[in-house]
């Protein structure tokens, strides 16, 4: 048997390697950690299609590697009134068909959106739903008026990507989605974009292919307005087992994959590649149920809720070391977190004091609050769907149990547990949030406020935390429109967030990215693995 | 002939009703798709509306009864998570997985076969017992780490194949396969060896004992008496009655290739059914785990429909349909 194959396959080998030899040079590849599920920038919010989408189409606000807001199809944008945002286009920019970007094509994309069918929702038709109408003054000028005072409105916009209005049929566009906007055709579904047809953008590169399961090809557009794209032709593959992928680019079968396990990365510097570490804005926390009693998943010697009362919770907080968590089961590859969003971005504490790993103290406190024998807890987490989740809830089991609190530790699959807590079953739940924003109201918006649907607080805050102060003080933020008041507001709310603990950070996850000699990668906070942040290295 | 045909077929769909049932109670009974598709940042009004889009807030025995009518209509339903009709989907997925299963297959017959029958006919020689030793490693080592040692050895360390995904592909009828260019049979070759290897093992050892046996019966020391040359009576006489037990091993494992080689699929990142299947799996993308499963027994059902056929051509004595009276 080996006989045969061996000739064989030096056959076919030295056949192959002929054809493989060819001039590859401006081609990139890539190879990604999971798979986007459609080219449709509309169609689901999740960072893979995202950071596919940025390829081929544009917002009208961008974000770079740290989240800062820049211009990109909107040259310039101010609040002229507490309910009004101009947005002033950047003129001389083409679709890939050549036709011009005009304020038309943002009020179709805008309505596009609301108007999405097939979409699995993401949060872009909560921007949009808060429009109350759009101007057009010229074609490079539009005016939205929202319904209330909307500060984070260019922040949230950075994730709606502009489409050709020619994709769908219409007389004059306005923006009346409950009327359809003056659309006369079909509006495009998700397989209209995957099959190429809708797929026309302002971006860097074009559609050349996108066969599901397989590779999706860009090429270069030669007619986009900003840096000139650095790769003619850009492949992507997604292999989702971190080994395979690692071993696609030993063998030179990538050029850059993201996501390689930290604890690869010592191999990948032996092998001559490289490698960019970048920390992200996604916090792992963990969620305490400091609203009811009994807690499902509590057992106290008093037979109340312990986790109800503040002190316990930073008592909890004191007993966690995140420095040795990060270092040895992140494997360095991670920022301790000292509060929800990383220090130096948008309305976070420009220097959050270090909660100090202190086991004396958390003892201390705890039965100053009542507790000196501890109580029964459990831990629950999923086991794979965050880095590391299960090793570090079992790590915080181990910290907790050594101040008193005996701990079970329950980890279970994602498609198990996000049901469940959102059920409410659990008492001490994992998390992890991305502030898709940059900015610190994301994280509080959604977690740590009352919940209340009409206003859209707190609807993922299981533990049904409430204090009035933190939300009164939240609410006047979120209409803030004075970017100083706004911050300030916003560090107030920290600071009583962190003083109350109902959840207490962890770490924030880095992105990394491994890459043959002779590239660079510019890393980014929102964990998007792109071609324009790829650059060869002379 | 026909009537067998027929009879057959409509037990199938028996079967097919039963396997829907079984598949679509047990896969709609666990978790919460909406959880994994939606982000939290969706109001609670989108959410609802997500759910009535996908039947997902009726009962649980009449979200069945619609599936059941769509499928008398040949529709399974559309993918929770991709938007397109769960069908189209996996079927997209099938050129990859066929010739990859395929290959694996024609590399069984042509390598299992003969080095079986060489193993049976020198069955006392160091020869025979060297390869019946060595075939016990083909069906013992486990499949992951075969294929992760074959693309440390071919692909990282001698760069000679590629080490994971599938070769360009060129439309035949249509369909795209990538056997047609030399590029993809670089792709095909690890993944397909790797799928082999065990069934090489089993089809050798099946060969061998049958030989064996064959050699002993009465018509082959007659055909030996009577001065027939030995490479005819191995063509002529034992080869074709030792056939039916391989024939049946080889439809099995066609079946359970084409639906189960998922881990060669995901340790190859090679795009087909296996790998949707794992992936649906985990995302609870409902439509699609349940058209597959159907898909997949459809498929047995015409592998084994096909093997009792072969079974009437190489052996007179097997009867399709029992004789009249």
């Amino acid at each position: 048997m080996s006989a045969r194959f061996s000739l064989l396959a030096r056959l076919v080998c030295s056949l192959g390697c002929v054809v493989a030899t060819g001039a590859h040079a401006q081609t990139l590849k890539i190879g990604l950690a999971s798979e986007p599920t459609a080219i449709d920038p509309h169609y689901h919010q999740a960072t893979p299609n995202d950071a596919l989408t940025a390829h081929i189409f544009e917002p009208l606000v961008g974000m770079n590697g740290d989240m800062k807001l820049q211009p990109v199809l909107a040259s310039s944008w101010e609040a002229t009134t507490d309910t009004t945002w101009t947005f002033k286009l950047r003129p001389d920019v083409k679709f890939s068909n050549g036709q011009a970007f005009t304020a038309d094509d943002v009020v179709f994309s805008l309505c596009r959106v609301i108007n999405n069918e097939t979409a699995i929702s993401g949060g872009a038709m909560n921007v949009v739903k808060r429009i109350a109408s759009i101007e057009t003054p010229d074609a490079h000028t539009v005016k939205m008026t929202t319904k209330s005072p909307y500060p984070v409105l260019p922040n949230e916009l950075a994730r709606v990507a502009m489409v050709w209005n020619g994709i769908a049929e219409h007389g004059k566009l306005n923006f009346d989605p409950a009327k359809g906007c003056g659309v006369t055709g079909a509006w495009p579904t998700v397989n209209d974009f995957n099959s190429g047809k809708a797929t026309i953008g302002t971006g860097a590169y074009t559609l050349k292919s996108y066969v599901k399961g397989n590779a999706i090809e860009l090429t270069r557009n030669d007619q986009y307005w900003g840096e000139k794209p650095a790769w003619e032709t850009v492949r992507m593959v997604s292999v989702p087992s971190a080994g395979p992928r690692l071993t696609g680019l030993l063998a030179g079968d990538f050029d850059l994959i993201e996501n390689p396990a930290a604890r690869d990365l010592k191999r990948i510097k032996e092998a001559g590649l490289g490698y960019t570490i970048k920390p992200s804005v996604r916090v792992m926390f963990f969620q305490l149920d400091a609203g009811r009693n009994p807690s499902p998943m509590v057992k106290s010697p008093k037979g109340d809720n312990p986790l109800q009362d503040a002190r316990v919770r930073r008592a909890m907080s004191m007993a966690i070391d995140r420095k040795t968590i990060v270092e040895r089961i992140m494997d360095g590859v991670a920022t301790p977190a000292y509060q929800f969003l990383p220090d130096g971005m948008f309305g976070a504490l420009p220097n959050a004091p270090e909660l100090k790993y202190d086991p004396k103290a958390a003892k201390a406190l705890l039965t100053e609050a009542g507790y000196p024998d501890g109580f029964e807890l459990t831990l629950s987490s999923t086991n794979d769907r965050y880095i590391n989740d299960a090793q570090i809830t079992q790590a915080v089991a181990q910290y907790l149990s050594r101040i008193g609190i005996r701990t079970t530790v329950d980890t279970m699959t994602r498609s198990v547990y996000f049901p469940r807590r959102a059920k409410r079953d659990f008492s001490a739940s994992l998390g992890g949030w991305g502030s898709e924003t940059g900015e610190a109201s994301n994280f509080i918006q959604y977690w740590t406020t009352t919940t209340n649907t009409q206003l859209g607080l707190g609807s993922s805050n299981y533990g049904a935390f409430s204090k009035p102060e933190l939300d009164t003080k939240f609410v006047e933020a979120l209409r803030t429109v004075d970017d100083t008041k706004r911050a300030a507001l916003l560090n107030d709310v920290i600071k009583i967030a962190l003083d109350d603990m109902p959840n207490i950070p962890l770490h924030f996850e880095s992105g990394v990215w491994a890459f043959r000699k002779g590239l660079s990668y510019e890393g980014r906070a929102d964990q998007r693995t792109t071609a324009m942040a790829t650059r060869p290295v002379k | 002939m026909a009537l067998f045909i027929l009879r057959r077929l409509l037990q199938s769909l028996f079967v097919l009703l039963a396997v829907s049932v079984v598949v679509f109670f047990a896969v709609y009974a666990v978790g919460d798709p909406i959880e994994l598709l939606v982000s939290p940042e969706v109001g609670q009004a989108e959410r609802q509306a997500l759910i009535a889009r996908l039947g997902l807030d009726l009962p649980i025995w009449q979200q069945y009864g619609h599936f059941l009518w769509n499928a008398l209509h040949g529709d399974l339903g559309n993918s929770f998570v991709h938007g397109m009709p769960a069908v189209e989907l996996i079927v997209q997925r099938i050129p990859a997985t066929f010739e990859l299963v395929v290959v694996a297959i024609t590399l069984t017959c042509i390598i299992g076969i003969p080095l079986g029958l060489v193993a049976g006919l020198y069955r006392d020689a160091p020869l025979g017992r060297g390869i019946m030793a060595t075939s016990v490693l083909g069906f013992s080592l486990p499949n992951f780490w075969q294929g992760m040692v074959f693309i440390l050895l071919f692909a990282v360390w001698l760069g000679w194949l590629p080490a994971s995904g599938r070769g360009p592909t060129v439309d035949v009828l249509g369909v795209p396969f990538s056997i047609f260019t030399a590029e993809g049979w670089r792709h095909v070759a690890m993944p397909a060896v790797n799928l082999a290897i065990a069934n090489i093992a089993l089809v050798l050892r099946l060969t061998a004992t049958g030989v064996v046996e064959a050699r002993s019966q009465d018509y082959v020391k007659f055909a030996r008496a009577k001065g027939v040359k030995p490479g005819r009576i191995v063509r002529r006489h034992i080869l074709r009655n030792i056939l039916i037990p391989v024939v049946t091993v080889i439809g099995m494992e066609f079946g359970s290739l084409i639906a189960y080689s998922t881990i060669t699929e995901t340790v190859f990142s090679w795009p087909g059914m296996g790998k949707l299947l794992i992936d649906s799996v985990y995302q609870l993308d409902r439509p699609v785990v349940v058209a597959y499963v159907m898909l997949v027994t459809l498929i047995f059902v015409v592998i084994n429909l096909i093997v009792d056929i072969l079974y009437a051509v190489l052996d007179p004595r097997v009867q399709l349909l029992e004789p009249a009276h």
